[in-house]
């Protein structure tokens, strides 16, 4: 008992309690033992969660320590793999980052004619002056056009650009500088500023690309080699898997068949559709049907009355030009580096009706007038292609009202028949010997060869179909 | 008259209708991104091919009918590294369609997703047809188709979310399929290691870094040059004291200069599929690296 007792007291003690120990009852002890179970629960229960917590942790740990291991084992696929990380894509720190594409197109001729060029006209074809000196050929060596082109996305909806084109004679003119869409939907494009129509099939490509060293003879009759205008564009593209799209244009007009204007509104008008699609895997193809309508005032022009003396003719009234237009390529599976077929042809036919001034006299004025042209490129062999082209414009019908009794009417049909073969080293250079046989003028057939480079350097073009 | 204009409204009605429950449209630029969306996207995807393996890719046109396929797609999966550059740029303006525009979810490029071999150093176009980032046929690697696809797979569920556990899980049955094809097809083309090749074109340097084939010489005296007689024989006498054990090509090159040197140095000229549908068994992913590796080994023997 005494033993009990100075074993309480010194648990007591030990619990700090040492007042108590004298008074100690069984009340109190039993009171104590309840304290001490309490401690325990609680120490025990801690302990518990304690281990439960660190249980978790650990399967974590090893959960964990799965996935790292299955993540090196990934990492060791990959990295075995040749690679280590994918390439950051650096460059962007220096502020030529967002220079826009630039590319230069140099070009130069070498042109023989056996007929003075300064007599040049497309017999029964009306061009004003400063169109007719733009298409009248030189004899010699001569830079043709060289342009500089400036293009880029401006931002997550606008692409734009310029081209200037450098003329031999130490002028430059702004062939294109227009502002685009890329961002609309529903298969919808805008353009604004000033472009190469849309109109008929090579209207909208660039001279350097077309096949042949000159425009065709329509399109020189008809559009005064290319028609480029200020105003707007809006294209749409069909929701199908054959193409279709279409078209139009408004704008100030003020390039030959239209005229220099000073009026709101708009003073030249276009409508065009565009199918295509691939036949086999072998070949594809595109044709077109476009409508140019232009109202020009006072388009002048100096012609030879039928006592062979000098008039000059002025025009106003509605001018409207129809185009259709094919085009159809072949090579074999659709691989066009070896050997490739190209033919492309095109009718343009012209109605105009208005007045006509001659040599002070009013009168009527009413013309339909028709040209075509079509042409055949083969590649024979990687670098080299071979083509050759014929074309005819038919001068058709042309009533001058009371003017028929002063002015000449010909009754001719202009033709030229052109070959040609070039060398292209890469897709950034050219080399072409064409040869030709121009009857433009009744009565003079001119016999032709053009030498010619075309070369592109700067930033990698992407062409037209 | 009525019934005629009641048909063409039903009609018109029935095509625009038909894209809200048609299948998202892939319009891959080549036809291994094109074999890979397919794998990936199953039923969900409706794939165009826009180019096949006989077709030199760096010489396609912005034809028509590839316009109107680039209008309607929700995704582009190209190469990049300016592979397509003649004639991407053209669709992309041209289409109409915000979608597939650079920066968008809807416009994916391969080449962003692998470490690029032959970056040149100094990018000058004399020295022939090289691109600024890198060398483009990265699809001769099935270790890059395994990086492609892993973020082909993301970007498909970014670009329809909706089908985001689809294709996540296309993802998951492809890839242990593919690593399983790796690991045979490295263990079949054991014996091509440090095997010495002639290449025609400059397009097999992620085969070569993959299999350990060395490449000796290349027929074309510049990247994108077409061989010259001069310049074969320069290879040829190269293989006097450099031999090498075959001379590769893919299957849209022409077939003349290799087989001229396959002729005079005396060994097998190799035409492999370069992507999906090159040969007859390179019908999908798995078929285009079996051939590979046989054709390779074929030429060993």
């Amino acid at each position: 008992m005494f033993r009990h007792k100075l074993i309480v007291s010194s648990v007591l003690l030990a619990l700090g309690l040492p007042s108590a120990a004298e008074a100690a009852t069984n009340a109190d002890l039993q009171q104590i033992h309840h304290e001490i179970e309490q401690l325990r629960q609680n120490y025990e229960s801690r302990i518990a969660a304690l281990e439960s917590r660190l249980k978790l942790a650990e399967s974590e740990a090893r959960q964990a320590g799965a996935k790292a291991d299955k993540a090196a084992g990934q990492a060791e696929a990959a990295s075995a793999i040749a690679s280590a990380p994918p390439p950051s894509h650096s460059g962007g720190d220096n502020i030529s980052a967002f220079n826009p594409g630039v590319s230069l197109i140099l070009s130069g001729l070498y042109s023989n004619h056996s007929q003075d060029p300064a007599a040049y006209q497309i017999t029964g074809f009306h061009l004003p002056a400063d169109v007719l000196g733009a298409a009248r050929p030189q004899r010699g060596f001569s830079l043709t056009e060289s342009e500089l082109g400036i293009y880029a996305n401006i931002d997550p909806l606008f692409y734009g650009g310029l081209n200037f084109s450098i003329h031999p004679d130490n002028t430059v003119s702004t062939e294109e500088a227009f502002i685009q869409t890329t961002s609309l939907p529903h298969g919808l494009t805008v353009k604004a500023g000033r472009f190469y129509s849309g109109i008929g099939y090579l209207n909208e490509q660039h001279a350097h690309t077309w096949d042949f060293a000159d425009a065709p003879l329509a399109y020189q009759a008809f559009l005064g080699g290319q028609f480029n205008n200020d105003g707007v564009q809006v294209r749409w593209l069909a929701p199908t898997d054959t193409y279709l799209e279409v078209g139009a244009e408004l704008g100030r007009g003020a390039n030959y068949p239209g005229t220099g204007r000073d009026k709101n509104g708009s003073g030249a008008s276009a409508l065009f559709a565009h199918a295509g699609g691939d036949i086999g895997i072998s070949n594809s193809w595109r044709a077109g049907l476009s409508v140019l309508t232009t109202s020009p005032q006072d388009r002048t022009w100096d012609d030879v009355n039928l006592a062979n003396a000098a008039v000059t003719n002025r025009f106003s009234g509605n001018s409207k030009l129809w185009i259709a237009d094919g085009v159809w390529k072949w090579s074999p599976n659709g691989n066009t580096y070896y050997t490739n077929f190209k033919l492309q042809g095109e009718y343009l036919r012209r109605t105009e009706d208005g007045t006509l001034v001659s040599a002070a006299t009013p009168g009527s004025y009413a013309s339909t007038q028709s040209g075509w042209y079509l042409q055949g490129i083969y590649q024979f062999a990687p670098y080299w292609r071979a083509g050759v082209r014929t074309e005819r414009l038919d001068s058709g019908s042309v009533d001058y009202g009371i003017n028929n009794a002063t002015l000449l009417r010909p009754d001719y049909a202009p033709t030229r028949q052109s070959v040609m073969v070039d060398f292209n080293a890469s897709e950034f250079s050219r080399i072409r010997l064409q040869l030709a046989q121009d009857k433009s003028r009744q009565g003079a057939s001119d016999n032709q060869l053009f030498l010619q480079y075309q070369m592109a350097l700067g930033a990698h073009g992407a062409h037209q179909y | 008259m009525r019934t005629a204009v009641r048909f063409i409204l039903a009609s018109v009605l029935t095509l625009a209708a038909l894209p809200a429950f048609a299948a998202l449209n892939i319009f891959a630029c080549e036809p291994e991104w094109g074999a890979l969306a397919q794998e990936l996207g199953g039923d969900k995807v409706s794939v165009y091919n826009a180019t096949n393996a006989l077709q030199d890719v760096h010489h396609i046109q912005a034809k028509p009918s590839l316009l109107a396929r680039a209008r309607n797609a929700d995704m582009m999966v190209c190469t990049g590294s300016q592979l397509e550059i003649g004639w991407l740029p053209i669709l992309l303006q041209q289409a109409g369609n915000p979608r597939i525009q650079q920066g968008k979810p809807g416009y994916f490029e391969a080449a962003h997703y692998v470490r690029l071999l032959e970056i040149p150093s100094s990018t000058d176009r004399s020295l022939g047809d090289v691109h600024p980032g890198g060398n483009p046929h990265i699809q001769t690697d099935p270790r890059n188709i395994a990086q492609v696809a892993d973020a082909l797979a993301k970007r498909l569920a970014q670009v329809d979310p909706a089908n985001t556990a689809y294709y996540q899980a296309r993802y998951q049955a492809f890839m242990p399929r593919w690593q399983a094809a790796i690991a045979r097809w490295e263990k079949e083309a054991a014996p091509l290691k440090g095997v010495s090749i002639v290449v025609q074109h400059k397009g097999f340097p992620y085969l070569e870094n993959w299999l350990g084939l060395i490449e000796v010489a290349s027929l074309e005296p510049k990247p994108g040059v077409e061989p010259t007689a001069a310049h074969l024989e320069e290879v040829l006498s190269l293989l006097q004291h450099k031999p090498a054990k075959m001379v590769i090509r893919a299957a849209y090159s022409d077939d003349r200069p290799s087989l001229w040197l396959a002729q005079h140095a005396k060994i097998p000229a190799v035409k492999l599929p370069s992507t999906v549908g090159g040969t007859e068994r390179a019908k999908d992913l798995f078929g285009l690296y079996d051939d590979t590796v046989q054709r390779l080994l074929g030429a060993l023997k």
